[in-house]
């Protein structure tokens, strides 16, 4: 593992970042983002779909390439960097899970390091299963044969077994149950601190946003349209659209706590 | 006639050059189909080019397609060589192989295009390069689409290569094509029974290989990979031990005179200590060329057919003079040796039934003239494209209401049945005198004679002893003796001869 680097360094700078798509350019999917983000911070993107979060977690380690502007990852453009160095790099959590359905849990999470030319020890896997909190001897087992949660964890694992400097999570918990996705939440949470991560996290669930995050991107329509603390955002800040966001878990609370109040 | 049983069992050596032959077209396909399919689903251009291309020739029915690489190949010659086989192995090989393409492409385009984009999108994401992404995951995933794929081409594969034979490649189609000929039954059926057995083993084995990749289970796919490799070592060794390149080669057409001469031609050299290779049932038109590039060492061919085919002639010398042009032409132009003619002729003619002709008045081609508006005339399945039926037609103005194609062994049928009025019967064969049919004068010699000639290749041509073994056999054979041979191959029922047996009484028949 490399030292991790002191707190309050940018590892990550969007510069003037663009997506477009389309014959003439004329689909924007992400408009011109600017934004630094520190080493250590656990940032959630949170936005409508559409609004453009995943594609500009993508651009991170290029599975997407912008179109304009550049992405610095540690002072360097990612496009210029060698992609699989990169994305070995970069720990990735995928919306859809995208275990290797032919692979073992073991082997799904020992391939980042195996497509590097390394084999990851029994004992190495079996400390990344217990960091999720699945039993060792998973890791025998074929993806089909765990539930959604459990394939989730085997995800993360396999996020951290090359002993990422950043965690990408796109949609982490989508897929996944209210107990499971709360559950698991905390545990990435708990590992982001234990291990020194840089988190980004793109969500569409500003609670999920607000609980497990540092600091709050707000994107629509391809830009960046808030960045705040969860603190500030629930002292009404962040603007229209975050404030737009914010509301809907607030409410729900508020209606929770007075029909409890009315229920005592 | 032999049994069933001892037929089947006589086909080890039809059955290893057969499943030899499959495996290589089934694996050339798959050489040529899973790179483009690689390729097909990079390029939207390559997708359309390719599935089309392999489509158009699933349109093409599985004998052109075999016939149609003779003259490819001839022509190709150009470049690589006099030494590119134009018939046999080669021909079949590709054809085959062109034909197991579609559903291997097919099945792996398909396969490729559904495999799951999350997957795919981590494979990138974890890092893998576009080699590492086809062999870790897009290939094993879409592993079990492919063996079905090729499941479908070997089945279809494996059918198709009895059609080989017609190209001089042995195979399964041998006993078909013979059994057919010289309406023996039993032959047909241990052909097509083996052919049929080896494709329904082939596809319980490669279904295995295909639920094991698909349940990935290791010892199922690797099991039925091993039953295959074992059955292909098998064949090969069984080939190999088979195979000799001293053998001398003896080409036959398809009908029965053609089968008994070579088994006669075999017998005698076989007497003399030479090792003999039949090839059975090759096309009409590829034999003379299969003889001249010594693909194949001894046929019999007929003057008529020489000349008017080969030597691109349409007038008629006299039975002498054509011989005597066609022995000088073969030795300049191929340096192919006519050892001589055999004695008898095989010619065409067109032959009625007796009281169907005394009925219409018909006795000569010119009686024919004024009643052809009426009546139907058959003939084998090439002869309306020869010359002589152009020759006869405009010799006499001859316009029949119908013409109609059949198989030699059924064209007497259907004189028999009244299906047809005429027939183009050959001179030789024995159902004349047994079906009591007359032979129609041609009063304007439109027809050329067709003197049977021993043909031997430029690879043979200056073998003096292969010569002497032969010399027995020019002059000897009459028309009536060969008629008998022939009657005795083709007659149902009690007295039928398989074509060596029909050989070895001939042999007796005509002293040696």
């Amino acid at each position: 593992m490399s030292a991790p680097d002191p707190p309050d360094t940018p590892i990550l700078t969007f510069d003037r970042v663009e997506r477009r798509y389309g014959d003439d350019d004329e689909v924007i999917a992400v408009g011109g983002v600017d934004c630094t983000i520190q080493s250590g911070s656990f940032v959630a993107l949170v936005g409508a779909s559409g609004s453009g979060k995943s594609t500009l977690l993508k651009m991170v380690n290029t599975l997407v390439t912008p179109t304009a502007g550049r992405v610095l990852f540690a002072g360097e453009d990612v496009t210029e960097q060698s992609q699989s160095q990169l994305r070995r790099r970069v720990g990735y959590v995928f919306q859809g899970i995208g275990l290797f359905p032919h692979f073992t849990v073991g082997e799904n999470i020992a391939i980042g390091p195996r497509l590097a030319g390394e084999t990851l020890s029994t004992e190495r896997i079996s400390e990344l299963l217990t960091l999720v909190e699945l039993e060792p001897d998973m890791a025998a087992r074929m993806p089909d044969e765990l539930s959604g949660g459990q394939r989730q964890r085997v995800g993360v694992a396999r996020a951290l077994a090359g002993d990422p400097e950043l965690l990408l999570m796109d949609e982490p918990f989508g897929a996944l149950d209210p107990i499971t996705r709360d559950a698991l939440g905390e545990k990435v949470r708990e590992l982001h601190e234990r291990l020194g991560l840089t988190t980004v996290m793109v969500t569409h669930d500003m609670a999920e946003a607000l609980l497990l995050a540092d600091r709050v991107l707000v994107m629509d329509a391809g830009l960046l349209v808030a960045d705040a603390s969860p603190s500030e955002l629930l002292k009404g800040g962040g603007g229209e659209v975050a404030q737009g966001l914010v509301a809907v878990p607030r409410q729900q609370a508020e209606k929770l706590a007075a029909m409890e109040g009315r229920l005592a | 006639m032999e049994s069933f049983a001892q037929i089947l069992f006589g086909l080890g050596d039809k059955l290893a050059a057969h499943v030899v032959l499959a495996a290589s077209a089934i694996g050339l396909g798959i050489a040529v189909a899973l790179p483009l399919a690689v390729w097909a689903s990079r390029s939207q251009t390559v997708n359309r080019l390719a599935l089309g291309f392999a489509s158009l020739v699933q349109t093409i029915p599985a004998l052109a397609l075999l016939a149609l690489f003779f003259p490819i190949l001839l022509s190709l010659r150009a470049v690589f060589g006099e030494g590119l086989p134009t018939l046999g192995f080669l021909p079949a090989l590709l054809a085959l192989a062109l034909y197991a393409l579609l559903p291997i492409l097919r099945n792996a385009v398909t396969a490729q295009a559904n495999l799951d984009p999350g997957i795919l999108e981590a494979a990138d994401g974890v890092g893998m390069t576009s080699w590492q992404k086809l062999r870790l995951v897009e290939a094993p995933l879409s592993a079990p689409f492919i063996m079905a794929g090729i499941r479908t081409a070997s089945v279809w594969t494996i059918g198709a290569a009895t059609l080989s034979t017609t190209i001089g490649q042995p195979s399964l189609g041998d006993p078909i094509f013979a059994g057919l000929q010289t309406q023996n039954w039993a032959l047909v059926l241990a052909g097509c029974f083996a052919s049929a057995g080896l494709a329904l083993v082939t596809d319980i084995l490669l279904g295995l290989i295909e639920r094991g990749l698909a349940a990935r289970k290791r010892w199922q796919w690797a099991g039925g990979m091993l039953a295959v490799a074992l059955g292909l070592i098998a064949a090969l060794v069984y080939q190999s031990g088979g195979d000799d390149d001293d053998a001398i080669v003896i080409a036959s057409k398809q009908f029965s005179e053609q089968y008994i001469l070579a088994q006669l031609i075999g017998s005698q050299l076989q007497k003399a200590g030479y090792k003999v290779e039949y090839r059975d049932g090759l096309g009409s038109a590829v034999v003379h060329n299969a003889v001249t590039s010594s693909n194949i060492d001894i046929s019999v061919d007929y003057t008529g057919t020489i000349w008017t085919n080969n030597l691109k002639r349409t007038d008629n010398p006299g039975r002498e003079a054509m011989y005597e042009t066609i022995k000088q032409w073969e030795a300049e132009e191929h340096g192919v040796r006519v050892l001589g003619r055999l004695g008898f002729e095989n010619a065409y003619a067109f032959a009625m039934r007796e009281e169907r002709a005394s009925a219409l008045g018909v006795e000569t081609l010119n009686d024919l003239v004024p009643v052809a508006g009426q009546l139907t005339v058959g003939g084998d399945p090439e002869f309306f494209e020869r010359p002589e039926w152009t020759a006869v037609r405009e010799a006499y103005g001859l316009d029949f209401g119908e013409t109609r194609n059949f198989a030699p062994t059924f064209m007497y049928n259907a004189l028999r049945s009244g299906e047809a009025d005429v027939i183009s019967a050959y001179t030789s064969d024995g159902r004349i005198a047994a079906d009591r049919l007359i032979i129609l004068e041609d009063p304007r010699e439109a027809l050329p004679s067709y003197d049977a000639m021993l043909m031997m290749s430029p690879r043979i041509a200056d073998d003096e002893e292969i010569a002497a073994a032969l010399e027995p056999l020019i002059g000897a054979i009459s028309v009536e003796a060969m008629r008998e041979a022939n009657f005795a191959v083709d007659r149902e029922g009690e007295g039928k001869l398989s074509p060596k047996a029909a050989a070895a009484e001939l042999a007796e028949a005509i002293g040696l």
